[in-house]
């Protein structure tokens, strides 16, 4: 039993750390009111992926990415998640600005940045 | 090498580069933008064209960008499928441009045009991306690029709405970009590679890993929610309805299209149909859901007062037409769905375009205000009127040849019940069709509102021709629907995996 416990949780736990961050990140996404918590709920969830794609690349006793001379038997962590995730998180800052200036923008339309009072704003005019 | 050989790549460098010289050269004198994005769009659709027939006489196109040979580059791959489906936007995109510039003269402040075309030209350059692409990272890379793109574009039309709007768009379709990683980083786990080619060569031996099973259903969700998969509609109607004219008419047709695309290459070139029809039965799921998509898309469009929103609505039913084909996924139903991504962007394109000119004369899309339109814009009307029955399925429009595909395909895979619904949602189609074109030809309110009427005139050329041409297409590719279906036929087979 508690074997079976480890083997799910304690011997993968980065993943169960991913998936804990991810499910966070959604509910904040899903039941905060105010949209500035809203945004910061998405970016809970896209570094939950982060974290996932740089756990992922993670190799036992993996040395640095560096090439070395020929005939120098070396252990390397993989690379190549890490370089998609700087693309990934490049993508995540530019949706957090143009969500940040909506909600500039909205506040100055409507004067409310919770998203109930949103929708009466909107729906008294 | 010659510049043919370069053609793939030059179709995503050259519009990012247009994009940086509108940007420099607006800054000059913002007059210049127009041309320059008209003629950028104009030449990627020439190219397209080339790239087309080439793939047509010599089989796929691959380009491996920076000559490192894939699985370890990133590879451009052109096929019978996407060939057409780049043809097929890029024609829109180019329409769309004729038609955007009176629209955004009235719909955008002056010294907003330019950032408005450096965004629709990046726009562009993220959908042709996700269409060439042969790297399932770089399609998420290309996605994310054009949605950003899109949100800017959708609240650029500086109305309360649409800020909330783009704001809700960017909160699901944040979420649906995140899906698709999660998704693409378990193929990665599961095989070790991003190539698509690779995907599909190393994957059958993980078919049965519950890591696998993870990454179809976060790739398919995360694109369903892109393409408007009926309960993931949510952002769409508001989306449609409050972004200006011409940026609806390009992410109604195009960006809706191209996620149904990467959804179609996805299920059927990555995980191929041995996938999905044995390790992994979706099929009759998506094929029902796909139903309750085009019946309840068509009946909430028939509840609309407001022309742009009521049109939003059928493309949530239409998206349910070539979600259908992959549902029912043999021959002839695939035919049939990719023969709809063509017509339904013509179509469409063509309703929200005249959407669009009424706006332009009138200042409002409500249907109560429209009554007796047609004496007022006559070629306008009788576009709509021809896309419209389209839309419905009349014969020989290329909407009734593509829903005759669906139908036999159905018919084919023994599903009687799921047929009879496509015809019921046909019917519901004259539902939401008829309603306007019972208000502009037949209602008359001269009465209170005349004064309105004689404000409203035909619109200009610049506007009318794209929608006639469109308009016109619908028609003349539904006769000549043989020529249509050389180019489709081989799609579908590649598709499930043919030749």
């Amino acid at each position: 039993m508690i074997e079976a416990l480890y083997e799910v949780f304690l011997s993968r736990y980065n993943y169960w750390m991913a998936i804990i961050l991810m499910l966070i990140g959604l509910y904040a996404l899903i039941a905060k009111q105010n949209l500035v918590k809203k945004l910061i709920g998405l970016n809970i969830f896209q570094t939950a992926i982060f974290l996932f794609y740089i756990s992922f690349a993670e190799v036992r006793g993996g040395a640095a990415p560096i090439y070395l001379p020929e005939g120098v038997d070396a252990l390397y962590v993989n690379p190549l998640p890490h370089v998609l995730i700087l693309t990934a998180i490049v993508v995540g800052v530019s949706v957090t600005a143009v969500g940040l200036s909506l909600i500039v923008r909205i506040h100055e339309e409507y004067g409310v940045i919770d998203e109930g009072e949103l929708l009466q704003e909107m729906r008294r005019r | 090498m010659t510049v043919i050989d370069h053609l793939p790549v030059l179709l995503i460098a050259i519009p990012i580069l247009a994009s940086l010289l509108i940007l420099l050269v607006g800054w000059h004198d913002r007059r210049f933008c127009y041309p320059i994005s008209l003629i950028t769009v104009l030449s990627q659709f020439g190219a397209a064209i080339i790239i087309f027939l080439q793939v047509m006489r010599e089989g796929t196109v691959a380009y491996h960008l920076g000559s490192w040979a894939p699985p370890f580059g990133i590879e451009l791959l052109i096929d019978s499928f996407n060939g057409f489906i780049l043809m097929v936007i890029l024609l829109l995109s180019a329409a769309t441009v004729i038609y955007a510039r009176r629209s955004v003269e009235s719909e955008i402040e002056p010294e907003k045009t330019v950032p408005f075309y450096v965004l629709f030209q990046l726009l562009v350059t993220g959908l042709v991306g996700m269409t060439i692409t042969g790297d399932i990272f770089n399609l998420y890379v290309f996605l994310e690029i054009s949605s950003i793109a899109a949100y800017a574009l959708i609240a650029s039309a500086q109305k309360p709405r649409a800020y909330v709007a783009s704001f809700n768009y960017l909160i699901l379709g944040s979420i649906a970009g995140g899906f698709a990683l999660i998704g693409i980083g378990n193929l990665y786990v599961a095989t070790g590679t991003l190539n698509m080619l690779d995907l599909a060569r190393l994957l059958p031996a993980s078919y049965e890993l519950a890591t696998v099973h993870a990454a179809f259903l976060f790739l398919v969700i995360g694109f369903s929610i892109k393409a408007a998969f009926f309960p993931l509609h949510l952002w769409l109607p508001d989306a449609y309805a409050e972004s200006p004219s011409a940026v609806t008419v390009l992410i109604s047709t195009v960006m809706s299209k191209v996620s149904v695309y990467a959804l179609l290459r996805i299920v059927f070139s990555i995980f191929t149909t041995a996938y999905i029809f044995t390790s992994f039965p979706v099929n009759d799921l998506i094929l029902f859901i796909a139903t309750v998509a085009i019946i309840a898309g068509a009946i909430l469009a028939i509840a609309q007062d407001n022309l742009k929103r009521l049109l939003a609505y059928s493309s949530v039913s239409q998206i349910g037409y070539i979600m259908f084909a992959l549902g029912v996924s043999n021959q002839v139903a695939l035919e049939g769905g990719i023969l709809h991504i063509l017509g339904h962007a013509l179509m469409k394109g063509c309703l929200f375009m005249v959407a669009g000119l009424i706006i332009y004369r009138m200042g409002t899309a409500s249907l109560k205000e429209l009554g007796g339109l047609s004496k007022a814009m006559p070629i306008s009307c009788a576009a709509f009127a021809l896309a419209g029955a389209s839309m419905i399925g009349i014969p020989p429009t290329i909407g009734f040849m593509s829903k005759y595909y669906l139908v036999l395909g159905a018919l084919e895979a023994d599903h009687w019940i799921y047929a009879g619904a496509l015809l019921i949602g046909s019917l519901l189609a004259v539902g939401y069709i008829w309603r306007f074109i019972e208000i502009a030809y037949f209602k008359d309110n001269d009465h209170d509102e005349g004064h309105r009427q004689v404000r409203a005139r035909e619109g200009p050329v610049s506007m009318l021709l794209p929608m006639v041409v469109l308009a016109l297409l619908c028609l003349f590719l539904g006769i000549f629907v043989e020529g249509v279906m050389e180019a489709v036929t081989p799609a579908a087979t590649l598709l499930l995996g043919g030749a």
